[in-house]
């Protein structure tokens, strides 16, 4: 079958069964954007190349499937990188398509070129520069293959706009070949064995369960190991949904923004077992002391995570579910009854101070009732900040999948974008955008793609007129010296989407929070609800 | 600190040397040589890298160099078990009253003289870095003009060997 590479591009999509992409196009992806409409792939035009790759990102986290992006040359691709480089560090599988200037002007500064190849090189898994049409379906099979296998992550092609056009006879490989990547999932029977004695041994057990957990589809299966063995468990803040909030083993989140039992679990275990972390400074910084006191197992798919952060008594590389699975199978008993009454101590000592204020809206209320009110399928997206903090500590994740946040790189703007994502994954699902007023800023331009596309998301401001974190930070380690965190002349957002046709509301203290957010879910339009947050608010 | 040697088959394709300098660059890694060269296998290349550091840096190089999809295998190579070698060219002050003793210092070392001009002379030593080192000290006194070196390549001894297949001995 002779096409063109632009066709061959979109072919090779539709049988690697992409449904949805997101985009922006430009000069040089036109002849992609061209084929692209005799596709019956769905395209999301965003307002912003950045906002195509948090989306795809969104996507890629709610359905499992691996995201797909597009943009243009140039520019288009320079504000992927945000995106790119956010779905690495939380490794997510996308694949990111962008156009180049044609080959024999590759080099010359000519007019929308950038090495986006070299420019994405350091948070990419993998990425390509077709220089040979012919290569284009072994390339997108491998882009494929390599995002969404062994650690995920994202792959970007990079594709001249004359390869585009060129003509080649397409055939679609059926496997693929690489000799540089093998990723090995099945963990070492000698490894597990060990873990299993070490667990069998161990009088004060607990499990660190990471965003690793989620993507290895493994929750079900640590959940019942822990419930089977009465091993407490708590999470990073990719891990959370992993093991439903409010289980009786789940302890919550750990770090310097986690919950206090958490973080007392860690410090006085004698056998963290880590799975698919990657032991994060946030989350365990201070892991080198908790190694000095307890032994550690480190379980991930990435053999260049172990040893990284963390020197580690028992390592095992391989597929967390696999892995646990043999686990499961394998460890003899544990008894932990005294470590989980001393837990139990610890959980008492959880901070849940609500404060009231006639004119402002609690946070950490206002996610709690909302949780209440979201079925197990609800979908909660943060942007970064304090609000990411509140929502983490204080919404009721009861599936994996259900807390969508960027974890590693914390990029803000990327809640909105990524909710688009999550909404178009699973339109049936309620989809709420949690977001700060400095980061809801950051990609509010979205919000033409919400309505363009009639994305019932629904999006949730609390606006302390700050960047709240950063001020946290100036607050605490910089003696109050509060510098540009102030963001005191915000528009009015009410209005802004009513300028978008959206049903939209501001509430300003804790009593009108039930109603309010009667309304909020009502439908399933969009609606914002902003809510007025005391600067003086923290998040732990 | 010691000095490692890692012998690295990789995919004889445009930017890969890129990809692992990048690598060393951010991740704070310290190249003290890099060679690359094709194999017996023209798709495959095999660089030579002398990494600066202690083992947990050498395994962590190790490591990250594997996530490349580029890098096919990696090998720490020990240095009683293998073979390495440095080639230098180095140009030299020489008159005609320096001449010969030039020539005597550069058989003593089995170096070769490669050029020959009314005031300088070329020699081509290879060699360990040490036996590299050395000469070069001994030229010193005749004023060096110039110095190119290769980076160190290194073979392990005996029937060991590194493929780019699952072969890796005998």
């Amino acid at each position: 079958m002779k096409i063109t590479g632009a066709q061959a591009l979109v072919k090779a999509l539709e049988l690697e069964n992409v449904t949805t992409i997101f985009g922006y196009p430009g000069a040089a992806i036109c002849p992609f954007y061209d084929a692209l409409l005799d596709s019956d792939i769905n395209h999301t035009l965003t307002r912003n190349e950045q906002g195509a790759a948090h989306a795809a990102s969104g996507y890629s986290r709610v359905t499992g499937k691996t995201g797909v992006c597009v943009a243009t040359s140039g520019p288009g691709a320079t504000n992927l990188i945000t995106g790119i480089a956010t779905a690495y560090s939380d490794s997510i599988p996308m694949v990111a398509i962008t156009g180049q200037v044609s080959l024999d002007l590759i080099g010359r500064d000519v007019f929308q070129e950038a090495d986006i190849t070299g420019a994405t090189e350091p948070f990419c898994k993998h990425n390509y520069l077709v220089k040979n049409v012919k290569d284009l379906p072994r390339i997108v099979k491998e882009a494929f293959h390599i995002a969404s296998t062994g650690r995920p992550g994202p792959v970007l092609i990079d594709v001249p706009v004359d390869i585009q056009t060129d003509i080649l006879d397409f055939r679609y490989p059926n496997e693929v070949d690489i000799k540089g990547y093998k990723p090995n999932y099945k963990g070492h029977p000698q490894q597990i064995k060990k873990i299993a004695e070490a667990v069998s041994g161990s009088q004060r057990p607990v499990i660190c369960a990471g965003g690793g957990v989620i993507s290895a589809k493994a929750s079900e299966i640590m959940t019942r190991l822990a419930e089977k063995y009465q091993i407490p468990v708590v999470t990073t803040l990719m891990g959370i949904g992993s093991i439903p909030v409010g289980h009786p083993l789940n302890l919550g989140m750990l770090g310097s923004h986690g919950v206090y039992a958490a973080n007392y679990a860690v410090h006085n275990t004698d056998l963290l077992i880590i799975i698919g972390a990657r032991v994060g400074d946030r989350a365990l910084g201070t892991a080198g002391k908790i190694a000095e006191k307890a032994r550690i197992i480190h379980i991930d798919i990435d053999p260049a995570e172990i040893g990284k952060n963390v020197s580690t008594t028992i390592p095992v590389v391989g597929d967390a579910g696999l892995i646990v699975e043999d686990l499961y199978k394998s460890i003899q008993n544990c008894n932990t009854s005294q470590w989980l009454d001393s837990l139990q101590q610890a959980v008492k000592k959880n901070k849940v101070e609500l404060t009231e204020k006639s004119s402002y809206v609690n946070p950490k209320k206002l996610i709690a009732e909302l949780s209440k009110r979201l079925n197990d399928d609800a979908i909660v997206v943060t942007e970064v900040g304090q609000n990411q903090i509140w929502a983490a500590n204080n919404f009721i994740a009861r599936k994996p999948g259900s807390f969508i946040t960027s974890g590693g790189l914390g990029t803000m703007g990327y809640g909105l974008p990524a909710g688009i994502g999550a909404k178009t994954g699973k339109p049936d699902s309620t989809v709420v955008v949690i977001g700060g007023d400095g980061s809801f800023q950051m990609s509010m331009p979205e919000m033409g793609t919400i309505k363009q596309n009639r994305l019932g998301v629904k999006i949730l401001i609390l606006n302390n007129n700050r960047l709240g974190m950063v001020r946290e930070i100036q607050k605490n380690k910089y003696k109050k010296r509060y510098s540009q965190v102030f963001l005191d002349d915000n528009p009015d957002f009410v209005k802004i989407a009513e300028a978008y046709g959206f049903k939209s509301e501001r509430i300003s203290c804790n009593s009108q929070i039930d109603s309010a957010l009667d309304r909020f879910l009502a439908d399933d339009n969009v609606y914002l609800l902003e809510c007025s947050i005391d600067p003086e608010e923290e998040t732990v | 600190m010691a000095k490692h040697t890692l012998s690295v088959l990789v995919e004889n394709r445009s930017g890969v040397l890129s990809r692992v300098a990048g690598l060393f660059s951010r991740r704070g890694f310290n190249i003290d040589s890099l060679a690359v060269g094709v194999t017996e296998n023209p798709e495959v290349s095999r660089m030579t890298i002398v990494v600066d550091g202690d083992e947990y840096t050498v395994e962590q190089v190790s490591k990250q160099l594997n996530k490349l999809i580029d890098i096919i295998k990696i090998r720490a190579l020990e240095n009683s078990e293998s073979v390495s070698r440095e080639l230098a060219l180095i140009k030299v002050n020489a008159t005609s009253s320096t001449r010969s003793e030039i020539v005597q210092i550069v058989e003593i070392f089995r170096a070769k003289i490669v050029d020959v001009s009314k005031n300088t002379l070329t020699v081509e030593i290879s060699g360990s870095g040490d036996k590299v080192r050395a000469l070069e000290d001994m030229l010193r006194q005749f004023g060096i003009k110039e110095i190119v070196r290769t980076g160190t390549i290194a073979i392990e001894r005996g029937n060991k060997y590194i493929k780019a297949g699952s072969t890796e001995e005998i």
